[in-house]
């Protein structure tokens, strides 16, 4: 009698080739540079709107109130989480830095209400790029 | 130099609580009614957490 083996490649399933969704990539980029552009690539417009004026003004409240954007570096350890949260905000990051905004020194308690919320700014935006990629990966409509 | 904007404590965290519950609505939540909810809700906490602070340093103070 013939035994029938089954090798360990028969027995699973084979996985379906799943096309390149380009998006994975585009919209957490996009999203990343541009605040609720993640959502807009995607044609999300009122999810990306909301997000938008909410990081960006969040950002801009920040800039006016004089907060501190962090630049990189090597020093404090609360510098260097500040950098990151700072750095979440992508292009307004890039920008305030380009326009050496955010650098005064901090001489007021409004002053800090502005450094966090520049802070705040980037980690909502970091969670805006995660919701945009798990738009694009269809785990979320 | 233009003057920096003043913002009280309570206008800065209305304002945080805002943005951030905007922000956490949408994402946390799948539909547009449950995202309102869930941002309401977010909204709500952040007020609330900020009002029993205040009154719980009060109570410490007094």
């Amino acid at each position: 009698m013939a035994k029938t083996e089954i090798s360990a490649s028969e027995a699973r399933p084979r996985e379906a080739a799943v096309p390149f969704n380009p998006m994975i990539i585009v919209a957490p980029l996009v999203g990343w540079l541009v605040p609720g552009a993640g959502h807009l690539v995607q044609r999300r417009w009122i999810r990306g709107l909301l997000l938008m004026v909410s990081v960006v003004l969040m950002f801009s409240l920040g800039l006016a109130m004089n907060g501190k954007v962090y630049q990189p570096n090597a020093g404090d350890l609360l510098d260097i989480l500040g950098f990151v949260g700072d750095l979440g905000t992508g292009g307004l990051y890039l920008l305030s830095r380009f326009q050496e905004w955010g650098s005064a020194a901090i001489a007021a308690a409004a002053a800090n209400y502005g450094t966090i919320f520049i802070v705040a700014a980037g980690l909502l935006n970091i969670m805006c790029v995660v919701d945009a990629y798990h738009i694009a990966q269809g785990r979320k409509q | 130099m233009t003057p920096a904007l003043q913002l009280s404590h309570f206008s800065a965290a209305f304002l945080f609580a805002l943005f951030a519950s905007v922000v956490f609505g949408v994402t946390q939540r799948e539909n547009g009614r449950d995202m309102f909810r869930y941002g309401g809700y977010c909204f709500v906490v952040f007020l609330g957490g900020m009002y029993g602070a205040g009154w719980f340093m009060w109570l410490l103070h007094h």
